[in-house]
């Protein structure tokens, strides 16, 4: 009897969050241009997707902001969480929490914020405000990661190299940077995500030149949702799920 | 042994933490070559010192001088001294040999005298078959000795141990005491040990300083802290002391007393210079009660006492002895071959004496 609960459960719960997706990888292969009815096998969705100028720019451009700002919150972060973890100076205790709370801000404040800062400064909105932007939310979490992981560790250890001979270049490269890696690379892909499909802050701090992805196809979706939408969103699944896995591999290897 | 050479002079160092001074002008000199043991209670500074000499703490006043140079402003990295901390610190993204070459490869040691150097060091805490493990696959006492392995490797001047094996069970503990012990002899290295194991510091060392409250209580060896300390604190600390209040009765000159203790007059010898009518703590080791049965004859005089407790703990016997005074009295007495089978029975009245000349005598203090 209870197995039967239990998988049944089980079955429910994962049915509600994967139907949708199925639906629509399925429908992304579906010649039928109305997803109700199977029209047979096609990767004309795909066909289109590639083929239209405008998709693909945004695309790219989608990709070049979410790269450069996870690369960038990654390195300011690790940095940040190596600098709250290991040194004591005034107001370390605000600046953690202050990271917290800047995970907390509803999303739109941040936009607005940030909007009202690029006209302030005269920075023209494109792909400069975009990255800047994008650097700003992934921030937080990269620290978190990189924080909670290095204080699971003995810093003894940062003792011990100092006293077998390392300078704090070498005790950073060797010993921290080795160890907070996996969560290094999750702090990256994270951002990578976060960055991706970030509507809210893009709509505001974008600018007409400088097109991505998830506004194109919000876009495109108040007029009617196009199988190319599906096609996209199939490749932006995969995308991901390739970086999940890459990121498990990387913690395990850690082990 | 040839005359003692000062290795490491410590003076006058000083550390206040906010309104807690937890080191009040302290010094020490420690010898080349020997097995010296911070011993003391938790809080006591003994770490704070250690910390010091490792150069991972700064001294608010005071210097630290190494073979006569003052190495106050050399930071920890550049000192010719290694310390096995006592969580051992293992880099756990290292195989073992990494861990123990790591040293090595910081100060620039050619490539190729790095492998057997490690193999070396690895193969004297006998661990030459785990060089491509991991930390976290090795046991406590593995890993503790690669610890030490990676200190040595480095062949410092001076090895620093915080509580090291204070993480190990009761029998690793004893094999690793031994096995230090050994180590150091066959090295040669100086060996500074902290620890608040009084058992440890006395098997273990050449000298022990005990500690307290950031100050230094006796400066001596194993021997004569236990046999004769030099204030009631080190008694109390170095295993457990009976406590009698004596008074004095008569000066018989040269250190010899007539204490008068639990009623009876006693002819005992004292170090400390006292007058009549000085109030004293005349202090004795369990072992050194003597309990016998009340119907034997004694020819010298003896103090009545009532068993209230006895322990049978295999190589001893030890009972717990009510004076008339109150005062209980620990005895801790070995079987022998003249009375292999010896035993109290509770509230049985017997005759306690001691070796003269074994008690300690020390001013009178609560």
């Amino acid at each position: 009897m209870a197995p039967i609960f239990r998988w049944g459960f089980m079955g429910l719960v994962l049915t509600m969050i994967y139907i949708p997706i199925l639906v629509l990888v399925v429908n992304s292969f579906n010649a039928s241009k109305y997803g109700i009815k199977w029209g047979g096998f096609t990767f004309k969705w795909y066909e289109k997707f590639w083929n239209n100028d405008g998709l693909m720019t945004a695309a790219l451009n989608s990709l070049t902001v979410s790269i450069v700002a996870a690369s960038v919150a990654t390195v300011i972060g690790t940095l940040a969480a190596v600098a709250l973890h290991r040194y004591q100076f005034k107001g370390k205790a605000l600046l953690s929490s202050m990271v917290f709370v800047s995970m907390l801000t509803p999303e739109i404040v941040m936009a607005i914020s940030l909007l009202i800062v690029f006209m302030a400064l005269g920075i023209k909105l494109g792909f400069v405000s975009l990255v800047i932007g994008h650097i700003t939310f992934c921030l937080p979490f990269v620290i978190v990661a990189v924080y909670s992981r290095l204080k699971g560790f003995d810093m003894k250890m940062l003792e011990a190299a100092r006293d077998l001979g390392a300078s704090e270049s070498s005790i950073f490269w060797k010993i921290i940077l080795p160890l907070a890696l996996p969560a290094v690379a999750a702090g990256w892909l994270l951002s990578f995500t976060l960055s991706l499909d970030d509507v809210i802050v893009s709509a505001f701090v974008t600018g007409p030149g400088y097109e991505i992805l998830p506004l194109k196809v919000y876009s495109m979706v108040r007029v009617g949702v196009s199988p190319e939408v599906n096609a996209i969103s199939t490749i932006l699944l995969v995308v991901s799920l390739v970086l999940v896995v890459i990121s498990q591999l990387l913690l395990r290897e850690d082990k | 042994m040839n005359e003692p050479r000062a290795l490491l002079n410590l003076n006058n160092l000083s550390k206040t933490y906010g309104s807690n001074r937890v080191l009040d002008n302290f010094n020490l000199t420690i010898f080349d070559g020997e097995f010296f043991t911070l011993l003391g209670p938790s809080g006591c500074g003994k770490t704070t010192v250690l910390r010091m000499i490792a150069g991972l703490e700064d001294t608010d006043t005071g210097n630290i001088q190494l073979d006569g140079q003052d190495i106050g402003q050399v930071p920890a990295e550049k000192r010719p001294i290694n310390t096995v901390f006592q969580s051992y610190a293992l880099f756990p993204h290292m195989t073992v040999f990494d861990n123990v070459a790591f040293g090595l490869r910081m100060s620039g040691v050619a490539k190729e005298e790095i492998a057997p150097r490690v193999t070396e060091a690895l193969e004297m805490v006998r661990l030459g078959d785990f060089a491509q493990r991991k930390p976290a696959q090795l046991s406590g006492g593995q890993q503790q000795r690669v610890a030490i392995a990676r200190a040595v490797v480095n062949r410092p001047k001076l090895l620093l141990l915080d509580e090291s094996l204070s993480a190990l069970d009761y029998k690793l503990r004893q094999q690793m005491q031994i096995e230090l012990k050994r180590l150091q002899r066959k090295l040669g290295i100086t060996f500074v040990y902290v620890t608040h194991d009084q058992e440890e510091a006395l098997s273990m060392s050449d000298r022990v300083v005990v500690m307290n409250k950031g100050k230094v209580q006796q400066l001596g060896s194993p021997r004569e802290i236990y046999e004769q300390p030099a204030n009631l604190f080190v008694a109390k600390f170095i295993g457990e002391i009976n406590q009698l209040d004596g008074e004095i009765v008569e000066i018989d000159g040269n250190h010899e007393y007539e204490v008068k203790v639990e009623g009876l007059k006693w002819r005992l010898h004292a170090e400390h210079n006292f007058k009549v009518g000085d109030k004293v703590n005349v202090l004795l080791r369990p072992e050194d009660v003597r309990v016998e049965y009340i119907d034997d004859p004694h020819p010298d005089q003896y103090l009545v006492g009532t068993v209230v407790e006895r322990n049978y703990k295999g190589k001893t016997l030890d009972s717990l002895i009510r004076l008339p005074s109150g005062i209980e009295v620990i005895a801790s007495e070995f079987f022998d071959e003249d009375d292999p089978s010896f035993d109290y029975s509770l509230n049985q009245k017997v005759a306690i004496k001691w070796v003269p000349g074994w008690e300690v005598v020390l001013p009178y203090e609560v």
